[in-house]
């Protein structure tokens, strides 16, 4: 009965390393659980005080987020949250929304457009991306300032036939050898723009106390 | 069975390198080497989770029986990990983003299973973690010299971002070759990684067999005086 006896020596010295290194990984986790929360947080609120400055606006905007209705509409493939951005008087400045460009070069393009009350555009960023290292990448506020020709511009500035890249016929710059990528970001402008439109008392007027 | 440091210290970085020789763990190795930062990340995760695995599989070498070796130490090794990520995630969260998905493959680095079941199950505990310090220092070594080499081919910049692992200070070691570089997109893109390793373990190769060469020509080099006489063996 030597097999038998080795196999439960066996499982039980099994289990006891599989007890050992799970309590390992769980006392990890549990001394640095704050911490990531917090990186977590500040990474994305950097993303949306790159937008809105923090001189710009008076409250913590990851504490007024709200389910975007019809999120679809965006390209999004889950529901997502939006961001208002409000003054002292708890008045809507601007609302944060992303944006989903399913058309880019390879994978998704996340885009964080920013729509102030007026329906203009006060800023836009790539949250995140896999477009080729030195030719789509030039949407990456790192490596060019293209993106930031879509500040202040709307749905009247210009006109809706101005809304692409130049090869198109449009008002914004195309990069040399890339023309997919910045015209899947134009794209998703757009369509924030135009969802800004169609849900627009709805994405305003939702700004009540903070929730946590 | 016990190997002098020296050996152990010149199997590590040169003679057994696990990037060069062994070839193991190549594909974190040539997917996040574009940068020099994102190369020393890997490299340095890669180094704590050798030198810890290798500490804990000698440690312990007299319980484990042989049948359950290999899943008990892809056990350890799949921990260390998990804590190496948690860590990097709580300390250095935006290289954490860079690297990502790299962070995790880390246990499936041959290099770190191959040192554990051939060396630190054989040896104690101090020989067992400074092989697994050398080897990972020589597997960073190489990292960080691809990575070196594809950011200046590719962007003509060296140190960029090193922020990321060195807090703000670290922005300014940027050090910026070319202001109007084009870009050369192969050394940035996977295939580039392929290209530089292919040449850095052909220049290896050379300087092996220059070593090589003036050993034997040293070894045989005939004595002074004994020019003249027929000489069989070697006169030393």
């Amino acid at each position: 009965m030597m097999p038998l006896a080795a196999i439960g020596r066996n499982g039980l010295l099994l289990a006891a390393f599989g007890l050992i290194t799970t309590a390992g990984i769980a006392l990890t986790f549990q001394g640095t659980k704050d911490t990531i929360a917090e990186q977590e947080r500040l990474a994305q609120s950097r993303a949306l005080l790159e937008i809105m400055p923090a001189d710009t606006h008076s409250n913590d905007m990851l504490d007024h987020s709200f389910p975007l209705p019809s999120f679809s509409d965006l390209g999004l493939r889950s529901q997502d949250n939006g961001y208002h951005a409000l003054n002292s008087r708890h008045d809507t400045l601007a609302v944060l929304i992303p944006v989903l460009a399913r058309d880019g070069y390879s994978g998704d393009i996340r885009v964080l457009v920013g729509i102030a009350a007026d329906s203009s555009i006060v800023g836009v960023r790539v949250l995140s991306h896999n477009e080729t290292p030195g030719l789509g990448d030039k949407i990456d506020l790192k490596k060019s300032d293209w993106i930031l020709s879509f500040n202040g511009k709307s749905l009247t500035n210009p006109i809706l036939k101005g809304w692409s890249v130049k090869k198109d016929g449009g008002e914004f710059d195309a990069f040399t050898g890339a023309t997919i990528t910045p015209r899947a970001v134009t794209r998703a402008v757009l369509r924030a723009l135009q969802y800004f439109e169609t849900h627009r008392s709805e994405l305003l007027t939702n700004n009540g106390e903070a929730n946590s | 069975m016990s190997t002098p440091y020296s050996e152990l210290t010149l199997n590590g970085l040169w003679k057994n390198n696990p990037a060069l020789v062994q070839l193991l763990g190549l594909c974190p190795l040539l997917a996040v080497t574009g940068s020099v930062v994102n190369a020393l990340g890997l490299g340095l995760a890669t180094l704590f989770v050798l030198t810890l695995s290798n500490t804990a599989v000698s440690l312990i070498r007299h319980f484990v029986t042989d049948a359950i070796r290999l899943p008990a130490f892809v056990m350890i090794i799949a921990s260390f990990t998990a804590c190496i990520e948690l860590l990097m995630k709580a300390y250095a969260f935006e290289l954490y983003q860079i690297l990502g998905i790299f962070i995790p493959l880390i246990v499936t680095n041959c290099s770190i299973l191959g040192r554990a079941d051939a060396f630190a199950c054989k040896n104690p505990v101090l020989p067992a973690a400074y092989d697994g310090f050398i080897m990972g220092l020589g597997f960073a070594l190489v990292l960080v010299v691809i990575g070196a080499i594809r950011e200046i081919i590719g962007s003509a910049t060296l140190f960029d971002n090193m922020q990321l692992l060195f807090g703000e200070s670290a922005a300014q070691w940027k050090i910026v070759l070319s202001d109007d570089y084009p870009g050369f997109l192969v050394a940035i893109l996977p295939p580039g990684a392929f290209l530089v390793v292919g040449f850095i373990i052909a220049a290896k190769n050379v300087v092996d067999m220059q070593l090589k060469r003036r050993a034997d020509t040293r070894r045989e080099k005939p004595a002074p005086g004994a020019n003249r006489a027929r000489v069989t063996g070697h006169i030393s």
